[in-house]
């Protein structure tokens, strides 16, 4: 039973790695300058493979495409889909609410409203809006831990969630202030808010790596932890895992994590939703085979939403969380009709 | 979230600006019979205005720099926050954008131009006994004049109109002469830098169009929109001769930044030093100012056909003797 249960979980996690390459491999291949794919591939060996010098045909500003918007914005989408991925699917087991991910607990309200500040009164400071935004969901995600703690340990995860949509509406409500005192910065605040990685470079993908790496390690490592937790708080605490702070420690990862990804990539809805359900319907729910393939198939998901995002209207572009919404939202439905039928 | 978006905007919308100006008496200098009343085929349809208007409120930006062009100024009693040209306009805190009809009734208006009907504020004002002019961003430069002509009709100054018109069409005419074809030339115009640009179809891209530049893209709007949001590869890769940037005052771009951004410093435009910063207004607004973008960019090509034609041995003084018409009242 045992060794089927890992032979299974092997097959996913090839199955996963699998997908994230030909993922990462399609989107650096496809894309609105016109580059053939065979010089592509010889440019990619050329760089990645050690001692080998392949003449790739590429001109240097074809290179310049390649390497510095290319390559660099399938790593982003990589890491941001991994990150919106495993967050939501810890959420979910944190809260053991089938419908939760950061976005619920202020992080999307926050970063928007801290985005919207930079874009009205700092003006053209380029480098500031995600590090605003950072700030911003970091605090709407404190704002909402701090509102919602309960002494009573079976409404903790209720209550938590609670408060988390009321400091979201709240500031929800001050950006849309904001921005309607504002009015010339609508486009761009909205540019950012259906997401963007349009303009994403390797500095972008060094200021969220720190982040996004730490949270994600520790995620992973916390999957059994969730396992527990899933079971109910009560029968946990029995078994001696203290909810109260796994669940502090594992929101706040989570948060951390998806503010930094938030910051840079805009707000990219659904991808914590609907990656960590479909591997729940076919690969079983344990959280240790649902976090690591959350990453695999998180980050090809995020890449494909993000070719298809720069390739329907090519050479134009759509905002990559209207691709994840379009998929995202009828997913939803369906996620919560078979889990209120489940019920 | 788009729900609590709009229940946002109708939060906004009730906020009140309140503060009222009457009085500061206005020296209309009434010379003619300007032919009262009168009947403007606006875009809202046909508006009759009884008599000439002494206390007009401007809701858009190119209407206040009309109306200040054909000198109805002295006529304008407010204009709203984006209004920034001419300097000596009466500037508030009205906004077109969300326009608020209690705060733009305290004026006491007799005739308010607005360039939307944005939260349904012309039926609002029109049961206020207010006449409303509606006069929508232009399609083509025709459409400019037209706006021109027909707010000189509605403000009682239909020669300064005529005279504006026939002045602007003569500055552009001869600024096009002037140039030389701009052949082989291609631009990049960008309205942000989430690399947001126009087409050919829309009113800046039809201006680029008079001197024979070839606009980037043309070829990503197949939604036709006119407004297609471009990827970094592909502006890239298209390498235009030049990049203007209306982008310099919303969001603080320059040819610095430009040449910043990852992979765009392989671009001719930048190793050429052709990265153009506009006025953000002028290079949105449909008034009179339009001759000045004009120049603007006749004067970007002028120098470019300067300095790829065959090297001769005096260097090309940049300016071209058409020198630039920079008031266009």
């Amino acid at each position: 039973m045992r060794s089927r249960v890992s032979r299974r979980r092997r097959i996913w996690m090839a199955a996963g790695v699998g997908a994230m390459c030909g993922a990462a491999l399609v989107g650096v291949l496809v894309g609105p300058a016109a580059m053939h794919p065979v010089d592509i591939m010889a440019e990619l060996v050329d760089r990645l493979v050690p001692f080998t010098h392949v003449e790739s045909g590429l001109s240097e500003r074809q290179a310049a495409i390649l390497w510095n918007l290319r390559v660099p914005r399938v790593v982003l989408g990589g890491m941001v889909g991994a990150m919106l991925a495993v967050a939501g699917a810890s959420y979910q087991g944190a809260f053991r609410n089938p419908l939760a991910d950061p976005y619920l607990l202020g992080v999307a309200a926050g970063a928007g409203l801290g985005a919207t500040l930079a874009f009205a009164y700092v003006p053209g400071v380029t480098g500031l809006v995600p590090v605003a935004a950072f700030l911003g969901a970091l605090l709407g995600v404190g704002i909402a831990y701090a509102l919602g703690r309960s002494r009573d340990p079976r409404r903790a995860a209720t209550s938590l969630i609670l408060s988390g949509v009321a400091v979201a509406s709240f500031m929800t409500a001050l950006q849309i202030f904001v921005q309607q005192q504002h009015s010339d910065t609508l486009r761009q605040v909205y540019g950012w808010i259906l997401g963007r990685l349009t303009t994403a470079g390797w500095s972008e993908v060094l200021q969220v790596l720190p982040y996004v790496a730490v949270s994600l390690a520790a995620l992973l490592l916390a999957g059994h932890l969730l396992d527990v937790i899933s079971v109910g708080d009560e029968e946990a605490e029995t078994l001696g895992v203290n909810t109260k702070r796994v669940r502090l420690v594992i929101v706040g990862l989570a948060s951390l994590g998806t503010a930094a990804a938030v910051a840079v990539s805009g707000l990219i809805g659904f991808v914590g939703i609907i990656v960590p359900h479909t591997i729940r319907l076919v690969a079983g729910s344990s959280y240790r085979s649902i976090l690591p393939l959350s990453v695999l198939f998180g980050a090809a998901f995020l890449i494909l939403t993000d070719l298809a995002a720069r390739t329907v209207v090519s050479p134009a572009e759509l905002p990559i969380g209207v691709v994840t919404a379009l998929i995202g939202a009828p997913f939803f439905a369906v996620v919560l009709r078979s889990s209120g039928e489940g019920t | 979230m788009f729900k609590r978006v709009l229940a946002g905007a109708v939060l906004a919308t009730l906020t009140l600006i309140g503060c009222a100006d009457n009085g500061s008496g206005d020296k209309a200098a009434v010379t003619r019979e300007g032919g009262f009343p009168v009947t403007i085929a606006a875009a809202n349809g046909d508006v009759e205005i009884e008599s000439e208007p002494e206390r007009i409120v401007s809701l858009s930006p190119t209407a206040t720099e009309m109306l200040f062009a054909i000198d109805a100024g002295p006529q304008v009693v407010a204009v709203d926050d984006e209004s920034d040209y001419p300097a000596d306009a009466p500037v508030t805190d009205l906004s077109g954008f969300e326009p608020n009809v209690e705060a733009i009734a305290a004026y006491e208006p007799d005739l308010v131009v607005v360039a939307s009907d944005a939260g349904d504020v012309i039926a609002s004002l029109e049961q206020t006994g207010t006449a409303v002019l509606e006069m929508p961003t232009a399609e083509k430069l025709e459409d400019t004049y037209e706006q021109i002509d027909q707010l000189g009709d509605a403000t009682g100054h239909p020669e300064e109109a005529a005279e504006l018109t026939d002045h602007m069409r003569a500055k552009i005419e001869a600024i096009v002469d002037a140039t030389p074809p701009a052949e082989g030339l291609t631009f990049y115009h960008e309205l942000d830098p989430q690399l947001f640009s126009v087409t050919s179809t829309t009113f800046i891209g039809q201006i680029y169009g008079l001197l024979g530049l070839e606009n980037i893209a043309d070829a990503a709007d197949p939604a036709g929109t006119g407004y297609p949001q471009l990827s970094g590869e592909f502006v890239i890769d298209a390498d235009p001769s030049f990049i203007f940037l209306a982008d310099t005052q919303c969001c603080g771009q320059n040819a610095e930044t430009v040449a910043g951004r990852a992979g765009w410093d392989q671009m001719q435009a930048v190793t050429n030093g052709r990265v153009v910063e506009l006025d953000d207004d002028i290079a949105s607004r449909w008034g009179p100012r339009i001759v000045d973008f004009l120049q603007v960019v006749s004067d970007e090509v002028t120098a470019a056909a300067g300095s790829s034609a065959p090297q001769s041995s005096v260097p090309e003084a940049g300016t071209p003797e058409e020198e630039a018409p920079e008031e266009g009242r």
